[in-house]
């Protein structure tokens, strides 16, 4: 019973940094695929007209920097925008365009000072009235989500240090029932490594049945998280879902979780041992 | 071979219960350690069997001196002994079978071999229709009777026995130093720990008197 409280114990203190882990490797995955190709929006002024939009064409065509490139019309920009999210009611009413022409420019390099030199460049274009670099908030996510990973990885080392202590203490109280046992064991000639190997045994299967519920109660949560995450997501236009560890990562925290058990239980039953030698 | 030599054991609080002993013991031989409750009987069988080490003083067994020997090396020493403790040291969660077992497979006897002198060992103090029983079930005598099968199922060397004939009465006690005797005749060497004039009458034993930790001449 004690010991079933103890795997739950484990178990809860696993996933919490596992869930999180979860969750924001596939946020990070998901502001890579963003921000994978770093565009520059160039949009012209409204009173421009084609031939300025063919001026900065033939810049960008002739720019070094520049790899591919592609214009966008002020009519295409509006029924693109009439398409999508329920923008249509809105844009109807409008007595006129509000959207300007714009290129969307890919460098050949997808090094920042790349981008921000030919941002700038492009900003002193004439009839260029503004210059966007689209990656700009995906590499902002991207490092606010660097910060989230480490705050999970303090997380789970100080988690890890609490499962060597939960399993420290299960042990510690086995100890206790057994102490007539291990006594009579060292009487009769049994060397420390036998009597610390059925420890040793528990503390591990307690850790990995640890690890294993763990896994549970993470893919339980999300599924549970899923639905309502699509909701949103959909919302937003988006088909972004969680999807669950996959087998390196569970093999990881099995084999992780084994080992931090029977961390603990050496560290008890040696203590033990210790105390019993000092005698 | 066992040789302590002008050895003192000093406890914790002062209490010196060994002082200036110099004692040797040969193989297959059959001594009593004699005198008074508190003479340092048990003290002496603990030293004897490295349990405890020496205050001062040097114990061979065997040649090797167990105060410079490493700690790992400790239960190879003691496998060598065979002992019968005062109070059993039984374990009351498990079989008598599973308690002589013990010893076996702490050596890392295989199953099959192990079962078999565990048997041999219950058969010898007659308790082998009682090997599925719990220890706490059995009298006084057959739970000391256990004690010795565990003692004896690995053929120790030397067979160290703590006052075998405590609380049990004249009969049976007379059937348990029988059976130290049969052991002793087939080569172990036997120390016997005891208070009980009547062992010695018993046995032709050599006798260690000690008295307020000192061997009496």
């Amino acid at each position: 019973m004690a010991s079933l409280l103890s795997v739950l114990v484990i178990a809860i203190a696993l996933s919490l940094p596992v869930g999180l882990y979860l969750g924001l490797s596939q946020l990070q995955s998901f502001s890579r695929q963003i921000s994978s190709a770093p565009q520059l929006s160039i949009f012209l002024g409204l009173d421009g007209d084609s031939n300025d939009a063919a001026a900065i064409d033939k810049r960008l065509s002739a720019h070094p920097d520049v790899g591919t490139y592609r214009f966008i019309g002020r009519a295409q920009a509006l029924s693109d925008l009439k398409r999508s999210a329920g923008m249509a009611d809105v844009l109807d009413d409008l007595k006129q365009n509000p959207l300007p022409d714009a290129f969307v420019v890919t460098t050949r390099s997808n090094r920042p000072e790349t981008l921000e030199a030919l941002r700038d460049e492009a900003k002193g274009w004439p009839k260029v009235a503004h210059v966007q670099l689209d990656s700009e908030w995906a590499r902002k996510l991207d490092a606010a989500l660097r910060f989230g990973r480490s705050v999970v990885a303090v997380l789970g080392v100080l988690l890890a240090a609490a499962l060597v202590a939960v399993t420290f203490n299960t042990i510690r109280l086995q100890i206790l029932t057994r102490r007539e046992e291990i006594e009579v064991s060292k009487l009769i000639g049994a060397t420390n490594p036998f009597i610390r190997r059925p420890f040793l045994w528990f503390g591990a299967l307690q850790g990995l049945a640890g690890g294993i519920l763990a896994w549970i109660i993470v893919a339980m949560a999300v599924h549970l998280l899923n639905r309502d995450l699509r909701v949103l997501a959909e919302l937003y236009s988006l088909s972004f879902r969680l999807a669950g560890l996959n087998l390196p990562d569970a093999i990881g925290l099995l084999g992780s979780s084994a080992l931090l058990g029977w961390l603990g239980a050496w560290l008890s039953v040696t203590r033990h041992l210790w105390q019993v030698g000092r005698q | 071979m066992i040789s302590l030599s002008h050895v003192f054991k000093r406890y914790a609080g002062g209490f010196e219960a060994l002082r200036d002993v110099t004692v040797t013991i040969e193989g297959g031989e059959l001594v009593l350690i004699m005198g008074h409750s508190g003479a340092g009987k048990s003290t002496l069988l603990k030293l004897m069997a490295a349990i405890e080490r020496p205050s001062s003083g040097t114990v061979l067994i065997s040649g090797q001196n167990v105060a410079k020997l490493r700690p790992a090396a400790l239960p190879f020493l003691r496998r060598r002994f065979g002992i019968v403790f005062q109070d059993h040291k039984l374990l009351y969660d498990r079989s008598v079978f599973q308690n002589v077992l013990l010893p076996l497979q702490i050596a890392g006897f295989d199953g099959r071999d192990a079962a078999r002198r565990a048997r041999a060992a219950l058969d010898k103090v007659a308790l082998l229709d009682k090997e599925k029983a719990m220890p706490i079930t059995l009298s006084g005598g057959e739970q000391q009777r256990v004690c010795i099968a565990r003692a004896v199922v690995h053929r120790p060397a030397v067979l160290l026995v703590d006052e075998p004939t405590g609380n049990l009465d004249e009969a049976y006690a007379r059937n348990i130093v029988e059976l130290f005797g049969a052991f002793h005749q087939v080569g172990v060497t036997v120390v016997i720990a005891t208070h009980d004039r009547s062992v010695a009458e018993q046995l032709p034993a050599r006798i260690i008197q000690l008295g307020q930790g000192r061997v009496a001449a």
